[in-house]
């Protein structure tokens, strides 16, 4: 004589139906998975938005940019790059486009009335009419600097350069090197060169005429194409300096960027482990609820094996529900961990990414805990004698 | 044809206290047998062994044919799913489920599908009288009405022996003689019934009592 096997939808229906009697004790204990799998989902939702946008920004900005600045001698003195540094460049197969600057040694100010030590942290720059192409950047207002308007007392303000000062338009004056320039355009944010935003840029003959400055450059920015990156990154400091390479600095801004990215993910590992732990106690809560409900319905498994449940039919019952009970509490977490991802990314302007494994991983999570608290109380409810269930009063 | 059959069945707990002490017992097929005897004289073990919940220290039993020492706890499982139904004095009925699928679950041990499950429940209760009451949730019936859900559920799957342990005990005198009455038309009906009771009234007005003492059979 064998036993009639229980279908799995009712293996869900009697688990379910467990459940159905005790909605509160349900809600509260599936509230402690929920709350564990929430935080997961949200810190890993969180850091993939961040670094999504991240990636996003750098696939707009490119990243065969590379800048080369003067660095030290091997004296520790400031190295200075040849005045011809840029041309060399420019000659170098692969790159398109190359540019410089040049720091001249003047401030700019508002007005003559203030004092020259106040500089906002804003620096004079000559620029090659080149920079704005290099660095694929625009002009929020006004135009850039040309051949004609190089040679003349004219300036364009960085982004940050023309908040600081706080101006706001074209065709004011602003005071550099003892003398008045105008200003003709106002350059957008340009993320690979956060020098640029914080710099006055004039051209570079009017630089050495009127500011002293030496002609000699001190950062150059060159775009190639994108798989040349690494033989130019090479041949870059023989170029521009072959007679002192050693004192040349090369990087790669886009770099920063990309190390943000892999960054993003890295500090959130506390805050899962935080979420795990959540998951743990709501596993325990489970469990413990689970016990309860066993000690409880010692009547009902009697009454059940009186009506022909196998040993293993209990079992599978106490486990199908504690399962319900934890995917319950997982489902409703992986809902709000979702939300919270989606409210916060879209208050900070990000794309919002919840990784699919994510979701899997939790799903997954819920499962085993869901089993490994209910196994205990299922194999308690299935050793429970029939006799010993039923005459409990 | 016998379908209860002890013989020399003794139970023992923890080794030295004697409920039963030597039982013989054959029930014919279709009889309607009333096991009296007050409270310690191990008619509730004898109702347990009976419905194999529980087993002998020593003696056999064959319950419809099939011997229980020689099953294990699966094969006695599936004995009780399809040989044996059973009533208790407190009713066993889930809390907050109809009275349908009170009784449907009745079935649910069997492999019978739930559809299937639900029309024979439906026309269970209609037999208990309660055909009206379907989707009446336990809380909303009377005892007498409770007992006879009961009554329908061990009875839905047509086993050919029904157990009931003081199935009036806790009930008033109407709803016990309503229940008595349900008993009674599935006896005539052809299933065998022993009542568990230390009711004399409800003893003598089965055709047959097998009185217990002291863990023996009295003659």
């Amino acid at each position: 004589m064998k036993p009639a096997r229980l279908s799995l939808p009712d293996v869900f229906r009697v688990g379910a139906s467990g459940l159905r009697a005790r909605p509160t004790r349900v809600i509260l204990s599936a509230l402690g998975i929920a709350i564990g799998i929430a935080t997961m989902i949200a810190v890993i939702g969180i850091s993939s938005s961040s670094r999504e946008q991240l990636l996003r920004q750098l696939d707009k900005l490119g990243t065969n940019m590379l800048t080369v600045s003067a660095g030290n001698t091997v004296f520790g003195e400031p190295a200075k790059l040849p005045v011809e540094a840029v041309d060399m460049v420019a000659r170098i197969g692969p790159v398109s486009s190359a540019s410089a600057t040049g720091t001249a040694p003047a401030t700019v100010r508002r007005t003559s009335h203030i004092d020259e030590a106040v500089t906002s942290g804003i620096s004079v720059q000559a620029a090659t009419t080149s920079l704005l192409t290099t660095l694929e950047g625009g002009v929020a207002k006004g135009i850039w600097l040309n051949d004609a308007t190089s040679r003349q007392p004219a300036v364009v303000l960085g982004a940050k350069a023309a908040e600081r000062l706080g101006i706001t338009r074209t065709g004011v004056r602003v005071w550099m090197g003892g003398r008045w320039f105008t200003v003709i355009g106002i350059l957008n944010p340009t993320p690979l060169a956060p020098e640029i935003e914080r710099s006055a840029l004039v051209g570079f003959p009017v630089a050495e005429e009127l500011l002293g400055f030496d002609g000699h450059p001190t950062t150059l920015y060159e775009r190639s194409a994108e798989e040349a990156v690494e033989a130019v990154r090479d041949v870059l400091p023989r170029t521009v300096n072959p007679e002192h390479p050693n004192e040349v600095d090369v990087s790669r801004p886009s770099d920063a960027l990309a190390a943000k990215a892999a960054a993003a993910g890295a500090f959130t590992n506390l805050l899962l482990g935080l979420g795990a732990v959540a998951l743990l106690v709501g596993g325990v809560g489970v469990a413990n609820t689970m016990v309860i409900s066993v000690l409880e319905r010692r009547r009902e498994i009697g009454l059940r094996r009186s009506l022909g449940a196998t040993r293993g039919q209990v079992r599978i019952q106490f486990l199908s529900e504690s399962l319900l009970l934890s995917a319950l509490g997982g489902v409703a977490g992986a809902v709000l961990g979702a939300l919270a991802t989606i409210g916060y990314a879209m208050s900070r302007d990000w794309p919002p990414v919840v990784p699919p494994w994510a979701i899997g991983g939790a799903v997954a999570a819920t499962l085993v805990i869901g089993t490994i608290a209910g196994l205990y109380p299922a194999m308690r409810a299935a050793r429970l004698s029939p006799t010993v269930a039923l005459s409990t009063t | 044809m016998s379908i209860i059959e002890l013989r020399g069945v003794t139970k023992t707990y923890n080794g030295h206290v004697h409920a039963l002490r030597g039982v013989d017992l054959t029930v014919s097929s279709g009889e309607l047998l009333a096991i009296i005897g007050p409270s310690g004289s191990g008619k509730s073990t004898m109702l347990q062994i009976i419905g194999t919940l529980d087993r002998p220290t020593s003696g056999t039993v064959r319950i419809a044919g099939h011997s229980v020492l020689d099953l294990n706890d699966r094969q006695l499982s599936a004995l009780r799913a399809r040989h044996l139904g059973f009533v208790f004095q407190q009713f066993h009925l889930s809390p907050g489920v109809s009275a349908l699928d009170n009784v449907a679950d009745g079935l649910l041990y069997s492999g019978t599908p739930l559809r299937v499950r639900r029309e024979r429940a439906a026309a269970a209760l209609d037999r208990v009288g309660l055909g009206h009451r379907l989707d009446h949730k336990p809380n909303q019936m009377s005892g007498g009405e409770q007992q006879r859900v009961a009554v329908a559920r061990a009875v839905v799957g047509d086993p050919p022996l029904l157990l009931a342990d003081e199935p009036t005990g806790n009930l008033d005198s109407a709803a016990g003689a309503e229940v008595l009455k349900i008993i009674k038309e599935l006896s005539e009906a052809g299933t065998t019934i022993a009542i568990i009771t230390h009711d004399n009234e409800i003893a003598e007005w089965c055709p047959r009592q097998v009185r217990v003492r002291d863990g023996l059979v009295l003659a």
